[in-house]
């Protein structure tokens, strides 16, 4: 298939060629005007300019159709149908803009297309429609920055109400941690200083820190439903980006200071696989990768829909494969894994 | 012919004398201080070498993310050990990426496009014998090439080329260990990019004084082209902000080499800590973004200029709204240099200052837009001369605005979290900024082809063939891409094959690279085109688009000065296009354009426009 793609490509490229020096050849011709449009030219171009407005609408249209399907499912946390709706908003003016604006430049390139001794209009100013076309946008831009600016302050307010969950995402090279802060729901104090592999103290745990040793550290994310999260997010080594697609959520992790975003999730894992556009999703990718599997190609297992934390910031060789399994599940299930897990202090005390 | 200069010679009075020198080979074709011919250096250096370097860099990775872990053996024969068994590695995909990006932003649409018609068109539309310093002008020139040489030449070190992304994070390009581009090839590239920086400033300065200075006579500054505006306008953010680059670089090198720590802090990478302490990454973030920014409009304004004038000659009408558009210019320029922050929305800035960026950022749509829809009234009821400079004008309005209206969604920090760093900003500013910046250089080239090439004009049916396919193109690469952007791609990633969830985007990835490779083998057409033209492309008339501005009347073939006689003086706006007195007739009966320098008629009123 792919070597057939390559091939047909190389060869429409060696016609291409081809015609093109016949063209050069054939419009070598004697005058001086022989490169400039004439009334052919424009006639010409003229209609495929309106052709191209078919082609600007009918790909728009053809990709809303083929890979609409493909976006993000509905969102899974507390803020996304802000989020949602602030998006779908900003996209309608858009789309209304977008189909007015290129209809009039093309419908104007087809329509005013040139002819020998036409007149055109000497028509260099008018303050009415300067003004119109200033203002509309100042309008429709002073609402969606109000709209945005509201959502925005709304995600971005980090606070200790509600009493949230406090998480610690830890980045490196090439994969991500967390860190729970256990019973008291306390962090304890960290630094890459204190950084001890020999006692697996991966995260520079500070060992004397009360607050530390119930810390709980894992490396797949568990979250309840329903609670406020609040994660704080460090890195060892270079920049990464802590991007939660499903979540609507995004950070970046700097080394040399701690960063935060917070939100609630509101749909658990099992919840999610019930959607029907999930659903629809898991199908068709199993689909492919049972194909893939009769080929005996790679990455042919049959899955299941997961909320996955991804790098987003590029941060070396295998940048493209750093990623967290998120589980959100019921705070019973939530309670009863966390019941399971080894602390901080566990950890170290069986290093002894 | 020194003697006619003296006329009106009070400020052009310095090139007198120069024009009998003799040229050698040396002095006329290298190191050259004459303003058309570094023009012409700038083109073949910028466009002609490096943008197509650059397009085939994109074309290698545009196969990886279509055909992940596919082996083609002409990855073997271009990147060597970097694709073993024709395989393309993960680390050289990061450098293709990063340098295909460094290339096309600073070395073609930068140098390429501002380099070349700045050079070309501002002495010779202000009415200026040469620009104010020749010598300056060289050394900018062989600067830029120096700099352009030492960006190849790191695409040959040891451990690979610089990796970082053309953004160079700290600490990922700080640190050696922490990817192999970050050695050597990293440093190259900073020594590339300081020279570089030192060569935009020199003809940033030089283009500033020349259009100060040496307008000719009648020549206000509300006489002005809108290409001279543009660049003008250009030359002013670079010198703004390319200095701030600079001290990034500095910074950044120190870092490197000398164990400081400005953007370094509390790292740990292969089991050891590091001593540096107290720096902080985002403070590199916000002095690369304060370029990095207007670096964007660097790039876009000059193709708007551009655009506006081929657009307005070619419609046979004034361009619609001349000091809204000198307006629109001043406002993107100015708030162009403070919307920085919308790079680092989730950087971990404070989210006030993030409020206020979006603020600033979302401004900029009001002049864009009043740009838009001048242009779209220069085309009503024109009588539009489909030429293919005409062609790459319409179409360089229709993706800037496709391309422009999603930068409403990425720069409202609210909608930014999702979107940020995946596909859709990649289609952003790939319409916004990369292929409308391109088409207006590609405008530049076939309606001043005649200025570069002594009177040679371009195949006008190669043109079209290189436009239409173009046209297409792009849309089918760029227009999809915003979809797996929606859908959580992120970007830079060497394949999408370790998270399921991207299965089924696979064939969007291969119809955008189809598109890619059909788009890039029309570039092949114009470069025939070009080439060809140059040796075997047949004279046209002296002003082949029947247009008014200054160069039309300057020789055709290249002298030194540029015009044989004095200097032309001007009497009127550069847009007297169909202008018609009271009883409909034409200001010159039978020709519909009056050149700016003809003198106003009896009863003729000029326009305060």
């Amino acid at each position: 298939m792919t070597t057939l793609l390559t091939l047909t490509v190389l060869i429409l490229v060696a016609v291409a060629i081809w015609q093109m020096t016949k063209i050069f050849e054939l419009s070598q011709l004697r005058t001086e005007t022989a490169q400039i449009a004439n009334d052919k030219d424009n006639k010409n171009n003229g209609y495929l300019m309106l052709v191209f407005l078919v082609f600007i609408y009918g790909i728009t249209i053809f990709s809303f159709w083929k890979y609409g399907k493909f976006l993000l499912p509905e969102s899974s946390s507390a803020h996304g149908a802000e989020y949602d709706s602030l998006m779908l908003w900003s996209f309608v003016i858009i789309f209304i803009v977008q189909t007015i604006t290129q209809f009039l430049l093309h419908y104007y390139a087809y329509k005013y297309k040139g002819k020998k001794g036409k007149k055109a209009l000497f028509f260099a100013d008018n303050n009415m429609l300067e003004a119109i076309w200033t203002i509309i946008p100042v309008i429709v831009l002073a609402g969606l920055i109000l709209w945005g600016l509201y959502t925005w302050t709304d995600i971005m307010d980090i606070n200790d109400d509600d009493d949230p969950l406090v998480v610690e995402l830890y980045a490196q090279q090439f994969n991500w941690t967390a860190r729970y802060g256990g019973a008291d729901n306390v962090l304890g104090g960290a630094n890459v200083r204190m950084i001890d592999i020999d006692k697996a103290n991966v995260l520079g745990l500070d060992e004397g820190d009360s607050y530390a040793s119930d810390d709980v550290i894992v490396k797949e994310l568990h979250l309840p439903v329903g609670r406020k999260v609040n994660f704080k997010f460090r890195s060892q080594d270079v920049l990464h980006s802590a991007y939660f697609p499903h979540f609507r959520a995004q950070m970046n992790c700097v080394p040399g200071m701690t960063t935060e975003f917070s939100f609630t999730p509101i749909t658990t894992t099992a919840e999610i696989r019930q959607n029907p556009d999930v659903i629809d999703k898991v199908e068709r990718t199993n689909k492919i990768r049972a194909e893939r599997a009769a080929n005996g190609e790679p990455n042919s297992d049959p899955w299941e829909y997961d909320y996955i934390l991804l790098c987003n910031k590029i941060c070396g060789k295998s940048h493209y494969n750093m990623q967290m399994k998120i589980i959100v599940e019921t705070e019973e299930e939530y309670n009863e894994w966390m019941k399971t897990q080894r602390t901080f202090g566990q950890t170290m005390a069986s290093m002894q | 012919m020194s003697a006619i200069g003296h006329e009106h010679g009070d400020d052009h009075g310095h090139d007198d004398g120069h024009h009998h020198h003799k040229q050698t080979f040396v002095t006329k074709y290298i190191f050259s201080t004459d303003h058309k011919m570094i023009s012409k250096q700038y083109f073949i250096t910028g466009v002609m070498v490096m943008g197509f370097i650059g397009i085939a860099m994109s074309l290698m990775f545009r196969m990886q993310l279509a055909w992940p872990g596919e082996a083609f053996p002409i990855f073997e024969t271009l990147l060597g050990k970097w694709a073993p068994d024709g395989v393309m590695d993960a680390d050289i995909y990061l450098s293709l990426v990063t340098i295909h990006g460094t290339i096309m932003v600073f070395f073609v649409l930068t140098a390429g496009l501002s380099g070349t018609f700045s050079n070309l068109l501002i002495p010779l539309q202000i009415g200026a014998r040469d620009m104010a310093s020749g010598f300056l002008n060289m050394l900018s020139y062989w600067m830029f090439f120096i700099s352009s040489v030492i960006m190849l030449i790191s695409l040959f070190v040891e451990a690979g080329p610089a990796s970082a992304g053309w953004t160079i994070y700290p600490p990922l390009s700080a640190l050696p260990m922490a990817q192999s581009g970050s050695g050597m090839g990293m440093t190259l590239w900073l020594v590339s990019m300081a020279i570089f920086i030192a060569s935009s400033l020199l003809g940033s300065l030089n283009f500033i004084v020349t259009v100060i200075n040496l307008r000719t006579k009648g020549m206000s500054m509300t006489r002005l082209p809108l290409t001279i505006w543009a660049f003008f306008v250009t030359a002013i953010i670079g010198v703004i902000s390319f200095p701030v680059l600079l001290s990034a670089a500095l910074l950044l090198i120190m870092d490197r080499s000398f164990g400081t720590s400005f953007f370094l802090s509390d790292i740990f990478i292969q089991g050891e800590v590091l001593h540096y302490q107290g720096g902080s990454p985002v403070l590199y973030e916000h002095l690369f973004w304060f370029l990095g920014h207007p670096e964007v409009y660097i790039v876009i304004l000059p193709a708007m200029g551009i655009v506006s004038e081929v657009m307005s000659v070619n419609s046979r009408k004034p361009i619609f709204g001349y000091r809204a558009m000198i307006a629109s210019i001043l406002a993107i320029a100015f708030l162009s240099t403070i919307v920085w922050g919308h790079h680092m929305f989730i950087s971990g800035m404070n989210p006030f200052l993030g409020s206020v960026f979006t603020f600033t950022t979302l401004l900029i749509a009001i002049p864009s837009a009043v740009k838009a829809f001048n242009w779209i009234t220069t085309l009503w009821k024109g009588n539009l001369q489909m030429n293919p400079g005409m062609l790459f004008s319409i179409a360089m309005v229709s993706t800037f605005i496709t391309g422009g209206l999603t930068g409403i969604i990425l720069g409202d920090s609210a909608l930014d979290i999702n979107v940020h760093d995946t596909y859709f900003v990649v289609a952003h500013f790939h319409l916004v900024m990369g292929i409308s910046a391109l088409y207006g250089l590609f405008a530049g080239v076939y309606h001043w082809f005649p200025k570069m090439f002594e009177g040679k004009m371009m195949n006008k049916n190669l043109g079209y063939v290189h436009f239409w396919i173009t046209a297409v193109g792009s849309y089918g690469i760029f227009f999809p891409m915003h979809f797996i952007g929606m859908a959580g791609v992120p970007r830079r990633y060497y394949e999408n094959t370790a998270f399921p969830m991207f299965d089924e985007m696979t064939n969007i990835q291969v119809l955008m690279t189809v598109f890619a490779l059909i788009t890039a083998g029309a570039q092949l057409v114009f470069a025939y085109n070009f080439i060809s033209s140059i040796f075997y492309g047949k004279k046209g008339p002296k002003n082949p688009w029947k247009a008014t501005t200054l160069e039309w009347t300057a020789e055709v073939k290249h002298i030194h000065g540029n015009w044989d006689g004095p200097i032309p003086h001007v009497h009127r706006w550069p847009y007297d296009y169909s202008k018609t007195d009271e009883n409909g007739e034409y200001v010159i009966p039978g020709q519909d354009f009056v050149p700016q320098t003809v003198p106003l008629q009896e009863d003729e009123e000029e326009l305060q426009h």
